[in-house]
């Protein structure tokens, strides 16, 4: 089984799609001769050259927008943001013009762009670097949002937003970027993942886990603790695709656990967990047992203490307690 | 004292047969008698939300869309219908967009603001002043990424210059050779604030490009050969040096920002307008223009003028009966997997009504 780790799996659906498609074309600041601020892009500007992966400067809306023009006249540019939290200056281009163009001119002008780069908290970077922006975007009508926890999902959804015709807006995660995990040898074929398709991480009968992202991870830790000291069977159910959403892989593993916990790196107040609950009170509503609850990132700006940041966020101590508040213990 | 350049007289000004010309005149009449058309039934009720009208600055869309090759891409603000009607959109389609029409040239998803034809090279028609700004250099990014011999003209007013997005751009523009060509079109109000009141500057809004080392001009423009000559300057900087450019077109509107602009009167004088209508009105110069050079006489020019009208309240007809957009159409042009019906377009939920 072949380990590789995030960056190199995101690295190697960029080079595969490189190769594939002669205008996919990777943007960004420092992607190209610096190999990338994370690392992400190593060794492809060496490998591609310029035409193919291109420095930018730190002007987001102006390179933001730039990739969603060309995109229109059929580039498919890859744009990273550093880091995710700094849409905020390319706002404009990443909502009226990536998500309405094609609406305002009645499907005649395509977008077929992907925006990238890690959008998460937990690294003392404090309130302007660690927003989680995925519910923000996959609220605007004509974007699509993805948020990979593991290697596999990261290289298999890439793949698929980077020949996807939407814009697809990809939430990766700097504490995830160096985890190691299997991830398909490209000798054994082309790998993809398709958008929309959530993932069962674990079976279970007494709870599901709704998470996304790296809270997936720690759903999955929380569930193995659930067993051994408690007896619950904890199911987890990784969305990996926010819009389109796979409300079928969520709705009929509540119909079969009866009592369900959202884990969202979100703040609470219309975050993706708002969201999901309200799809189960609509479509499971008889099947509950209990309230729904949810474990989010606590409702204030990033705090940058080390010492206190790791409580902002979820904890598997926090899910189990949740999951314990609604569930009866076995043992 | 200083010669004034011989415009008319330039190789590219050259090149225009008599039937060019009057096709010039022509388009002059058309964006014209077009926004002219709109009055009335905008003042019905029958068009709603904002309709900004060109009228006065034809000369700008006119003379230098006129050089447009295959490869030139054209993209604007929503003071947008005379170039997209500069660029070949249809009156039928135009105004039945602007009656919120699906035989409109946006299904009636984009109204006034927002016209769009990616086949004849007009790529909108966008609502945030100076948004657009990095879209033209994408446009002209990808001409340049695909390898054609081409550019973006990409329009913007007076006030969209003080835009983060457009010096972004212009920066980006410079630092990669994107072939986009940034016209100004100063009419000397962005909105209700005049140019002095709203921009900072030395000698002309142009003059900015300075500070990214790009070529600029200024051009005046009620003189459609001067337009077309600076304009084909730019052009060929782009074609030749995949270089960019900063074009300030002085122009003037004679309506407010938009038909909803009440105070239009107040923040500019009724003998400033009436001056500019008099003296500087660039359909009636490029007709003065042409009956000297006996191109046109005043029988043939009403002719050509008439034909537009005609044309024009044809398509308030066919606006009138054009059928509206079903509701259900509101979840058409989304996601292009959806509409398309692609195995991603069926997977998942993309839509979240009841």
């Amino acid at each position: 089984m072949r380990e590789i780790e995030y960056r190199h799996a995101l690295r190697e659906a960029f080079d595969e799609e490189l190769a594939r498609d002669e205008n996919v074309v990777l943007m960004g600041e420092e992607v190209a001769q610096y190999n990338g601020a994370y690392k992400v892009t190593q060794g492809l500007w060496e490998k591609w050259g310029d035409k193919r992966v291109v420095d930018t400067p730190i002007s987001e809306a102006g390179f933001i927008g730039m990739g969603i023009g060309a995109s229109m006249l059929g580039v498919r540019p890859v744009m990273e943001l550093m880091f995710w939290s700094f849409h905020s200056v390319a706002f404009d281009q990443l909502v009226n013009n990536a998500a309405n163009v094609r609406y305002m001119s009645g499907g005649k002008c395509n977008c077929p762009i992907v925006v990238r780069g890690p959008a998460n908290g937990g690294t003392n970077v404090g309130a302007t670097h660690s927003h989680t922006p995925e519910g923000l975007f996959a609220a605007f009508p004509g974007l699509k949002v993805v948020s990979p926890a593991t290697p596999a999902d990261a290289k298999g959804l890439m793949k698929s937003a980077i020949r996807d015709n939407d814009p697809v807006y990809v939430m990766e995660n700097t504490l995830l970027y160096g985890m190691k995990a299997h991830v398909p040898d490209p000798a054994d074929g082309d790998f993809t993942i398709p958008l929309g398709v959530a993932d069962i991480k674990r079976e279970g009968t007494d709870v599901t886990l709704v998470a996304h992202g790296r809270s997936t991870l720690l759903a999955l830790d929380a569930a193995e603790a659930l067993k051994e000291k408690h007896g619950i069977e904890a199911e987890v159910v990784d969305l990996r695709s926010i819009r389109p959403l796979d409300q079928d892989a969520i709705i009929n593993s509540v119909k079969k656990t009866n009592r369900a916990v959202m884990v969202d790196e979100s703040k609470p107040f219309c975050g993706v967990s708002a969201q999901i609950i309200t799809l189960i009170q609509e479509y499971a509503f008889d099947y509950l047992d209990a309230p729904v609850k949810r474990v989010t990132t606590l409702d204030a700006p990033a705090i940058y203490s080390p010492a206190i940041e790791d409580d902002q966020l979820p904890t598997v101590a926090k899910i189990i307690e949740k999951v314990l508040s609604i569930t009866p213990a076995k043992v | 004292m200083t010669d004034t350049p011989d415009y008319a007289g330039h190789a590219i000004n050259k090149k225009l047969t008599a039937e060019d010309k009057i096709d010039i005149y022509r388009t002059l009449t058309r964006m014209r008698r077009f926004e002219q058309a709109t009055q009335k039934p905008y003042s019905q009720g029958k068009m709603g939300g904002f309709l900004h009208l060109y009228i006065g600055q034809e000369s700008v869309a006119t003379g230098t869309i006129s050089l447009c090759g295959e490869h030139d891409h054209v993209i604007t603000a929503y003071r947008c219908h005379a170039h997209a009607i500069g660029c070949g959109m249809e009156m039928n389609e135009c105004m039945a967009e602007l009656f919120g029409k699906y035989s409109g040239c946006s299904k009636g998803k984009g109204g006034s603001m927002h016209f769009f034809d990616p086949s004849k090279n007009f790529w909108g028609g966008h609502g945030i002043v100076g948004g657009q700004t990095p879209l033209g250099l994408g446009l002209a990014y990808g001409v340049k990424y695909k390898g054609q011999k081409g550019s973006c003209l990409c329009y913007l007013g007076d006030g969209a210059i003080n835009q983060g997005a457009f010096h972004e751009s212009l920066n980006i523009a410079e630092l990669h050779d994107v072939p986009v060509i940034y016209i100004i079109e100063n009419n000397g109000y962005s909105m209700g604030t005049s140019q002095k009141r709203s921009s900072a500057y030395k000698d002309c809004l142009a003059q900015r490009a300075d500070a990214y080392d790009m070529a600029w001009d200024v051009v005046n423009g009620e003189d459609i050969y001067e337009v077309r000559a600076k304009t084909q300057a730019a052009l060929d900087r782009a074609h030749n040096e995949s270089k960019p450019t900063v074009l300030e077109i002085t122009t003037y509107r004679y309506f407010g920002h938009s038909v909803a602009d009440a105070n239009h009167k107040k923040y500019r004088t009724p003998e400033e307008i009436a001056e500019y209508k008099k003296n500087h009105d660039p359909v009636n110069l490029w007709k003065e223009q042409m009956i000297s050079e006996g191109v046109l006489t005043e029988e043939s020019a009403k002719e050509v003028d008439n034909a537009a009208k005609k044309e024009a309240a044809e398509s308030v007809a066919f606006a009138e009966a054009a059928e509206y957009p079903p509701v259900s159409s509101i979840f058409d042009d989304v996601y292009w997997e959806v509409d398309n019906n692609t195995e991603a377009g069926n997977t998942g939920r993309h839509f979240f009504n009841d």
